[in-house]
């Protein structure tokens, strides 16, 4: 017979306004073998928690409901609580009362009723609570990190610091990311070069560190404390062993037409390449598509010229397997295309370029060697309108509805570096908002307008246009001045939205852990646990969560980092005991649960069976509690009814729904 | 009927939402206070492929008027394949409850985000609206019980 406490949260007035918690105490306590009920202010609270340590010592009680917010926030407080006055921890239930009641409904009496409804069903549940024991697993003390950017160099490098190994997979052939891409970084203006190679440097060199460069995450099994992971290393057809970084084979190559990634092919680089000069690991990679020996079969020019003889054209791709007790996703961003944008004329004039593009075009080592020359005809031009916002806070479908944070501060830096360099350039900037919060951002802007003499004009651009003798026009409406604008522009700058890189979709889907609507990683809570991925042992890290700055992307990639640290520094793993089961009586060993079971936990044997009339050998399901995840496909898909699911059995399900309905 | 103090119709509605996705898409509508119908209820459930359709029936014979399952998006199960099960079974259970005279109005199933608060209480407020306009549900009856 079990002996059931409720204990109704007022939560401040956060359930307490809403709800009249008072009676929905004394209402439940009428329930059938509910001997104690209680209100408390704040139940999470330590005098809360006391109340309920005490309750069940006082009154021996076997099961307890906890009339609060959802359990997704407080389950596991009260679970401790619980195990902490001798109770086993799943006998413990949350009626949410807060999220699925008091926030949602106004009206005293509905949402009073409403909370006794799911007081009901909680006391209904936990009376058939049964007492579970968590199994343990070991943790394997290795970190995977995927994404070699500033985000997953700076959680590799600490995570290696405190003395676990870290992998990073990097699908591009050099690790840096996008910050190796940039020129200077605001508000500071130095430069992202200086401060980002010493720590490629530093990631490659450390002893805890392993780089997987030009590497896929082909497969992820396993689950918090045991990942195992496939990593498809492609073939380079270039041995990282032996090659000297010598660049000979770079210079050798004659086919000279492909487009430069990192400089946005703003230039042209061989068929075998490193992408830039400070690239790590400093090895080339073979452009398949481009390379007459894989093309035609005849050239090797790179291979007669490589005194280290690391080329190898025959080379394939490799798949390494290795374990990993955590995960962490540090994909990135790209700049949305600018496909749908018609009216900017990106596609059509060659002077309308994106502001990654011309951050390459700023930079001493990018296409113009850092002079300020407009693509078309290699002039440097005199007037330059930059645009903000082309696709970010768009609410027409074509772009993005986010503010991607970024742009305002890197458009004035833009600015603000023209203008330095070239005082006689005029320089005007169409925005929407500025937006320019962080620690010493509004000052840097306001030096934009007030020491450099940019043009802010709040207002967007409508058309980019030729005037018919090959200058372009730029037509925009001030809002400020409510008048329409034409100004004859050089160059014309976009800041195009971003959005998560597209690679980040399907590993979600590996790493089951959910995404937003914009394919941003969900966090585990949006306040309280925003490095953590809702899915056990993954972690988020930089842009990949949502847009952010250099600055923050450091400060999460830390946060990050110290999570995993946290977990690798265990040695056991409490396992989640709420797996299925099966009823070795009633099973009729027809495998239809071993089919459906996504994690291969259910395996068959040949048992000794005795239902009381005698033994009999028969075929069996068994489950893998180790192996479980506890979804209970296979509950469903048991036609005997011998599977069952620990924590969510059917019958307490009935329970749950006869309570509701009653 | 259930009536409300003003005479109303007041439904029973019954939620089965899978933990990872739509029960953490009820929080956030929640905290969003994105107000539905106080007459859902919801179960919460591991996964949508845990929703027995006898669960389902069983609600029906108790007097629910419309039953609503969430998950998580077709390919974002935080068990990989739990919601193909669950869309697969409640095509078969649907059909079925139709033939026994439940309208097909009165049984849904949707994929909610733990990120769409918005998107779960629009559903909630449109399923509920739903049940509204068809009124009581037949009752189910198990005749083992009679």
């Amino acid at each position: 017979m079990q002996r059931i406490g409720v204990f109704v949260c007022h939560c401040g007035s956060n359930i307490a306004a809403a709800v009249d918690v008072k009676q929905v105490a004394e209402t439940l306590k009428n329930e059938p073998n509910v001997v104690f009920a209680a209100d408390y202010p704040y139940m999470c609270s330590e005098n809360g928690q006391q109340l309920i340590r005490n309750a069940i010592k006082e009154n021996q009680l076997t099961g307890v409901v906890v009339c609060s917010c959802s359990p997704r926030m407080h389950e596991a407080t009260f679970r401790k609580t619980a195990e902490e006055s001798g109770l086993n921890p799943y006998m413990v239930e949350i009626a949410n009362i807060r999220e699925q009641c008091s926030w949602i409904h106004k009206d005293r009496m509905t949402a009073t009723a409403k909370a006794v409804v799911l007081g009901r069903a909680a006391i209904a549940k936990v009376r058939l609570n049964a007492p579970l024991t968590a199994g343990e697993s070991p943790v394997v003390k290795r970190a995977l990190v995927i994404g070699g950017g500033i985000a997953g160099i700076q959680t590799a490098l600490d995570i290696a610091e405190a003395g676990y190994p870290v992998d990073i997979v990097e699908k591009k052939p050099t690790i840096g990311g996008k910050m190796a891409q940039l020129d200077k970084t605001f508000p500071t203006l130095d430069c992202a070069a200086c401060i980002l190679t010493p720590k490629m440097v530093e990631a490659a060199q450390h002893e805890n560190i392993t780089l997987y460069t030009y590497s896929e995450i082909e497969e992820v099994k396993g689950y918090v404390g045991n990942f195992r992971v496939k990593i498809r290393k492609k073939a380079r057809y270039v041995h990282e062993d032996l090659c000297s970084g010598c660049g000979v084979c770079t210079q050798k190559c004659p086919s000279r037409k492909g487009g430069n990634e990192f400089n946005l092919s703003l230039d042209k680089r061989g068929a075998i390449y490193i992408p830039f000069a400070q690239a790590i690991p400093n090895v080339p990679v073979i452009d398949t598509e481009q390379c007459l020996k894989f093309k035609t079969g005849k050239c090797g020019l790179c291979q007669m010229n490589c005194a280290a003889k690391a080329i190898d054209f025959s080379q394939q791709d490799e798949i390494v397997e290795q374990e990993y007790g955590a995960i962490v996703a540090a994909t990135g961003f790209n700049p949305i295309s600018l496909d749908k944008f018609g009216e900017f004329g990106y596609q059509t004039y060659p002077d309308v370029v994106t502001s990654l593009e011309f951050e390459r075009i700023l930079n001493a080592a990018g296409p113009t060697k850092g002079h300020l020359e407009r693509p078309s005809d290699g002039k440097p031009p005199k007037t330059l309108v930059f645009v903000q916002c082309v696709g970010s806070r768009d609410t027409s479908g074509r772009g993005k509805e986010y503010c991607s944070k970024i742009c305002c501060m890197y458009t004035a830096k833009h600015a603000m570096l023209v203008r330095e360099k070239y005082p006689d350039t005029e320089v005007y900037v169409f925005y929407i908002d500025v937006r320019t919060p962080g620690k010493n951002f509004d000052e840097f802007y306001r030096r934009a307008v007030e020491q450099y003499g940019v043009h802010y004009i709040k207002g967007m651009v409508g058309k980019v246009y030729d005037d018919g003798a090959g200058h372009l026009m730029v037509r925009a409406s001030d809002l400020l001045a409510n008048e329409q604008l034409t100004i004859s522009a050089d160059m014309v700058i976009l800041a195009a939205a971003t959005e998560p890189d597209k690679t980040a979709r399907s590993l979600a889907t590996m790493l089951t852990a959910s995404m937003d609507t914009n394919d941003f990683f969900t966090e585990a809570h949006p306040k309280l646990r925003p490095v953590e991925s809702p899915t056990a042992g993954v972690f988020l890290s930089g842009f990949c969560q949502g847009p952010k700055d250099i600055p923050e992307t450091v400060s999460q990639a830390g946060a990050a980092a110290v999570k995993v640290i946290g977990l690798l520094s265990k040695n056991k793993l409490k396992s989640n005991p709420c797996v299925a089961r099966s009823d070795s009586l009633v099973c009729s060993g027809c495998s239809n649960c071993e089919k459906v079971c996504p994690f291969g936990a259910i395996t068959y044997t040949e048992a000794e069976v005795n239902d009381g009339t005698g033994k009999e050998i028969r075929r069996i399901a068994v489950v893998n509690e180790a192996v479980c995840h506890g979804c209970g496909a296979c509950t469903v898909a048991c036609p005997s009814g011998a599977m069952d699911l620990k924590g969510f059995s059917s019958n307490q399900i009935f329970a749950e729904v006869d309570a509701i309905c009653r | 009927m259930p009536m409300n103090e003003n005479g109303e119709f007041t439904p029973l509605i019954v939620a089965f939402c899978c933990n990872w996705c739509s029960y953490a898409g009820a929080d956030l509508a929640g905290s969003g206070r994105l107000a539905y119908p106080a007459e859902v209820k919801i179960i919460r459930v591991p996964c949508s492929c845990r929703v027995n359709p006898t669960f389902i029936l069983r609600a029906f014979q108790k007097g629910a008027d419309g039953v609503i399952l969430a998950g998580c998006h077709p390919g974002d199960c935080h068990y990989s394949t739990g919601n193909y099960y669950t869309r697969r079974r409640m095509t078969l259970l649907f059909s079925m409850l139709e033939y026994l005279g439940i309208e097909k109005e009165r049984t849904r199933v949707e994929w909610i985000s733990a990120a769409e608060g918005a998107k779960f209480a629009a559903t909630m407020n449109d399923f509920a609206a739903k049940i509204h306009e068809l009124g009581e549900c037949k009752r189910l009856e198990d005749l083992r019980c009679k």
